[in-house]
């Protein structure tokens, strides 16, 4: 059952980024990486990583996509030639070559049967006793207090930074 | 456990199919007698004014920005709330450490005027 899921999501995926490359309007792309985005979530759901799995939909398909959006909105594609860039050619020669590495690094795992895992301080049936929620929970606010409470720091330079190039420009 | 969002999914097969169903459908069973006026993008009862590819205001990228940064502290929240009980007062104060450092950020993006539309 978990496999047959498994192969959907993962299927899903493929296809849908396939879509995020290859479709020709740039909202139909953001639209296939929205896809995308749910199908990830389905995969962190078998992976038992629920709270990961909730943040990918409310954050990546939620937030991020509608920044996304926006940018394609405000560079105001006309014309599809625009997107054409006269570079193009070595920039995609670039991208193939570094695919081909990533895929190699990545084929030697098709060659075991069983992935050698170390077992660390969060085996799953610990982690299954309350949830996978709780576990980050619980580390976020004991062990990283502190780079919680720093993230809050950063957040605020990010405001901090955005509301100042904006208003330096109307 | 990943078996109980079954529902979950079955509930998203059903608005997909939903969804789909209502285009297949009115693709298949509508007549089509396009005027110009049909044509016309829908704004509102309004009649359109020039492209609707027009460029956005960047006071939008503004908003959409601040909005994602707002809700990454919501993120925060979530595992926050799980173990509220847990935590006690220890956890009531660091998160108050943490929103109070992003209330600064609200109080400067509103003293700063980036909310308002002038």
């Amino acid at each position: 059952m978990e496999a047959l899921f498994f192969y959907l999501f993962g299927g899903l995926s493929l296809i849908s980024a396939g879509f995020v490359v290859f479709l020709r309007r740039p909202v139909h792309n953001a639209m296939a990486l929205i896809l995308t985005f749910f199908c990830l979530a389905g995969l962190y759901l078998l992976l038992h990583a629920e709270f990961i799995a909730v943040i990918q939909v409310l954050v990546y398909a939620g937030a991020i996509m509608v920044l996304f959006l926006f940018v394609i909105m405000l560079l105001s594609l006309e014309r599809e030639e625009s997107l054409q860039d006269p570079r193009g050619r070595l920039r995609r020669w670039i991208g193939g070559f570094l695919a081909v590495l990533v895929f190699l690094f990545l084929a030697p795992v098709w060659t075991l049967q069983v992935l050698p895992v170390l077992k660390g301080t969060f085996p799953p049936e610990r982690v299954h006793e309350v949830g996978n929620t709780i576990w980050v929970a619980r580390l976020l606010f004991t062990d990283y207090l502190l780079p919680f409470e720093v993230a809050s720091i950063l957040l605020l330079a990010a405001i901090v930074g955005a509301v100042f190039f904006a208003m330096r420009r109307l | 456990m990943p078996l109980s969002y079954v529902p979950v999914f079955v509930f998203l097969l059903l608005c997909l199919l939903i969804g789909v169903l209502v285009i297949a459908l009115s693709t298949l069973l509508a007549r089509r007698r396009p005027t110009p006026q049909k044509l016309m993008p829908y704004e509102c009862g309004m009649d359109p004014i020039g492209s609707a590819r027009r460029r956005f205001s960047v006071r939008f990228f503004v908003v959409a920005i601040l909005f994602i940064l707002f809700d990454i502290e919501a993120v925060f929240l979530y595992p926050w709330a799980v173990i509220f009980r847990e935590l006690g007062l220890f956890g009531l104060v660091e998160m108050a450490v943490f929103v109070g450092i992003l209330l600064l950020g609200l109080f400067y993006v509103w003293r700063k005027g980036a909310l308002e539309w002038q």
